[in-house]
């Protein structure tokens, strides 16, 4: 499903050169689940916001569902992201003036999805993860483990083929964090792709292949046989 | 994304800033509100002055002596000539021309005026019967004199006058005295109060041939004429200039001014002041779109993490740029419907204020005004939204 091929991303900082990704090979099948751990400023999250087409690698070539989308436009870029990828993130970014229901909305609204239907759906996703009584809470009222449950529920509500989660339960205590994975895991058991970046290694170990990653390159890859 | 969903999450977002939105909308309603108050107000005074000049007469010409232009052409001046007087024979030679429906010789003067124990200088004219059609001036009491009646000793007082002289209202008949001459009282005039600058309650009015004999002379000082309609004024003009050159052994000396072209030229310098005043009062619009201008480019900073977020979920830059885009035009639409209420107020309070200013802003205005709103506040929108549409999402999300 996702195919990269020698993919380099390279930022300037003054005369300084970093490659945040240096020559990137990896082949991502579709129902996968894959963690990405490795120190900070491996280049995890360059590489996510590639995969997420949010960021255009320097050099290299980008497979998505046997399309090459390194040379799409904007709105085709944005289109795919739309339709075949959901984020999580760290810091959660939910909109604060909505309500929790209307922030797993967005997507739906963006995608043009006609008003019945949207309801309906978010109705779905609020039961989903538990969210009903929260529905109409602003974010500034909910707990991190809330915040991030609406932001899963933002992320599935399109029916992804990928979900991408950068560092979801950094900002989480442990139990709710794995709470957090659990959720992430369940929409991976209905056959999404699952990407999780992270620094916890048990929660790494729990996805089927590992990898990790130095200096802008892929060091070690491995898939766990005994699941 | 759809239009509706568009203006509904642009609005839900006008609505969470409320005391930004409100300010806004404060600034851009003040300026369409001053564009349609100022605009009543100079149209209101155009509508004034018009109204004014209308009820001196109507199809009004004047007749004066001399020429009116400064440049020297008029030979006789070379010569060391004076113009000619205008005489009644030039007046009943203007009474013949076929478009002429009426005329009114016209002399003016200081004399005393005095009954019993009273005595006042007052404003005399002399003229005909005519006058009163032609200036469109009423009697409260009695009769003008009466037509072909002009060497009896009749007189007409201002209302003013009457009440001075006869306060018991009995002015009818009694008789005044007018630098010594008698008169008989025959007429009394409505009170009108200030006209043109002219208060037609002070005036005393006798016939023409009095006025001439009481101020001893044998020229007019001015003829006014009334055209047989509104078509007649200008060929009435040329034929009075004509009749006045041949009566003048073809000499061009006489002026003719026409109403309608000093009620032109007052129209439109009013109306020019209007589009003046109206410019001025747009440029506080203009002021409102900056300030627009300036917090959406806060607005853009403020949630850059928003906008970054929003094109991860999948808006594209055509989205991003419609939101900002669609909620400076709330922001301005409601502005100008503010304003155009607070406007049409403040007309309001003007008219009752001054209720001799017919102060209605023009429709033009008022649609200028909104207008100009909008356009202001779309064009200050273009900036920030391109700006918020071409943030880059990685830096933006990554933006603390
Ligand atoms: N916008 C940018 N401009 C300049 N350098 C950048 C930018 N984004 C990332 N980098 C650099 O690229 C490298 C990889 O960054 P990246 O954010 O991918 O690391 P990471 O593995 O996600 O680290 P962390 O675990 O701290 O999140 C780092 O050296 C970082 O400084
Ligand atoms: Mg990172």
């Amino acid at each position: 499903m996702i195919c990269l091929a020698g993919i380099t991303r390279i930022f300037h900082m003054g005369d300084q050169t970093v490659h945040a990704l240096n020559d990137i090979n990896l082949t991502i099948s579709s129902g996968e689940y894959v963690s990405i751990m490795g120190p900070s400023g491996s280049g995890k999250s360059t590489l996510l916001n590639i995969i997420g087409l949010l960021d255009k690698p320097d050099h290299g070539n980008y497979e998505l569902d046997d399309k090459i989308v390194t040379d799409l436009n904007e709105t085709e870029q944005a289109q795919i992201r739309r339709e075949k990828i959901g984020f999580v993130f760290q810091t959660f970014h939910l909109v604060p003036r909505l309500s929790a229901a209307e922030n797993i909305e967005l997507p739906l609204i963006l995608g043009g999805i006609p008003p019945k239907e949207r309801r309906q759906r978010v109705q779905e996703a609020l039961l989903a993860f538990n969210l009903e009584d929260r529905a109409q809470h602003r974010p500034a009222e909910l707990s991190g483990g809330q915040r991030q449950r609406v932001a899963i529920a933002r992320a599935t509500i399109m029916q992804p083929k990928a979900i991408l989660a950068d560092e979801p339960t950094g900002n989480l205590d442990h139990q709710i964090g794995s709470e957090v994975i659990h959720l992430l895991e369940k929409s991976h058991q209905s056959g999404t792709t699952l990407i999780v970046v992270t620094h916890d290694r048990e929660l790494g170990a729990r996805a089927h292949r590992q990898i990790t990653m130095r200096d802008g390159k892929i060091q070690t890859d491995q898939t766990n046989d005994t699941d | 994304m759809t239009l509706i969903d568009t203006l509904q999450l642009s609005f839900k977002t006008i609505m969470s800033y409320r005391i930004r939105s409100l300010l806004i909308i404060l600034a851009m309603s003040l300026g369409v509100a001053a564009v349609i108050v100022l605009t009543a107000l100079g149209d209101g005074a155009r509508r004034y002055v018009v109204n004014q000049f209308s009820s001196i007469g109507t199809n009004l010409l004047v007749v004066m002596p001399g020429r009116a232009e400064t440049s020297g052409s008029f030979p006789g001046a070379v010569l060391g000539q004076t113009p000619r007087d205008l005489t009644l024979k030039d007046a009943q030679l203007i009474g013949r021309i076929p478009q002429v429906k009426r005329y009114a010789p016209l002399n003016v003067g200081v004399a005393e005026l005095s009954a019993a124990t009273r005595l006042r200088e007052v404003t005399v004219l002399g003229s005909n019967a005519n006058l009163i059609p032609i200036r469109h001036m009423k009697l409260s009491q009695g009769s003008f004199l009466t037509q072909g009646s002009a060497r009896s000793a009749q007189i007409v007082l201002g209302a003013k006058l009457a009440k001075e002289f006869f306060p018991n209202n009995n002015a009818i008949g009694q008789r005044i005295r007018l630098d010594g001459n008698r008169f008989l009282v025959s007429g009394v005039l409505v009170p009108q109060g200030e006209s043109m600058g002219f208060n037609t309650d002070e005036v005393v009015i006798i016939p023409i041939d009095y006025a001439q004999s009481l101020f001893n002379t044998t020229s007019l000082f001015r003829i006014l004429v009334e055209a047989k309609n509104r078509h007649a004024i200008q060929p009435a003009k040329q034929a009075i200039l004509d009749t006045m050159k041949e009566s003048h052994d073809g000499e061009d000396d006489t002026t003719v001014i026409t109403q309608d072209a000093v009620l032109e030229t007052f129209d439109r310098i009013l109306h020019a002041l209007t589009l003046a005043v109206a410019g001025i009062a747009a440029i506080s619009l203009i002021v409102a779109g900056v300030l627009i201008m300036n917090v959406m480019l806060v607005a853009v900073n403020q949630r850059t993490t928003e906008i970054g977020l929003l094109k991860a979920i999948g808006a594209n830059t055509a989205d991003i740029r419609r939101l900002f885009f669609v909620e400076a035009l709330w922001l301005s639409l409601a502005g100008a419907v503010i304003g155009f209420m607070l406007g049409q107020f403040g007309s309001l309070l003007l008219r009752l204020a001054y209720p001799l200013l017919p102060a209605w802003a023009p429709a033009w205005a008022c649609l200028a005004g909104i207008i100009v709103a909008l356009i202001t506040g779309i064009l200050a929108s273009l900036l920030p939204a391109s700006r918020a549409a071409h943030l880059n999402p990685v830096t933006a999300l990554s933006k603390k």
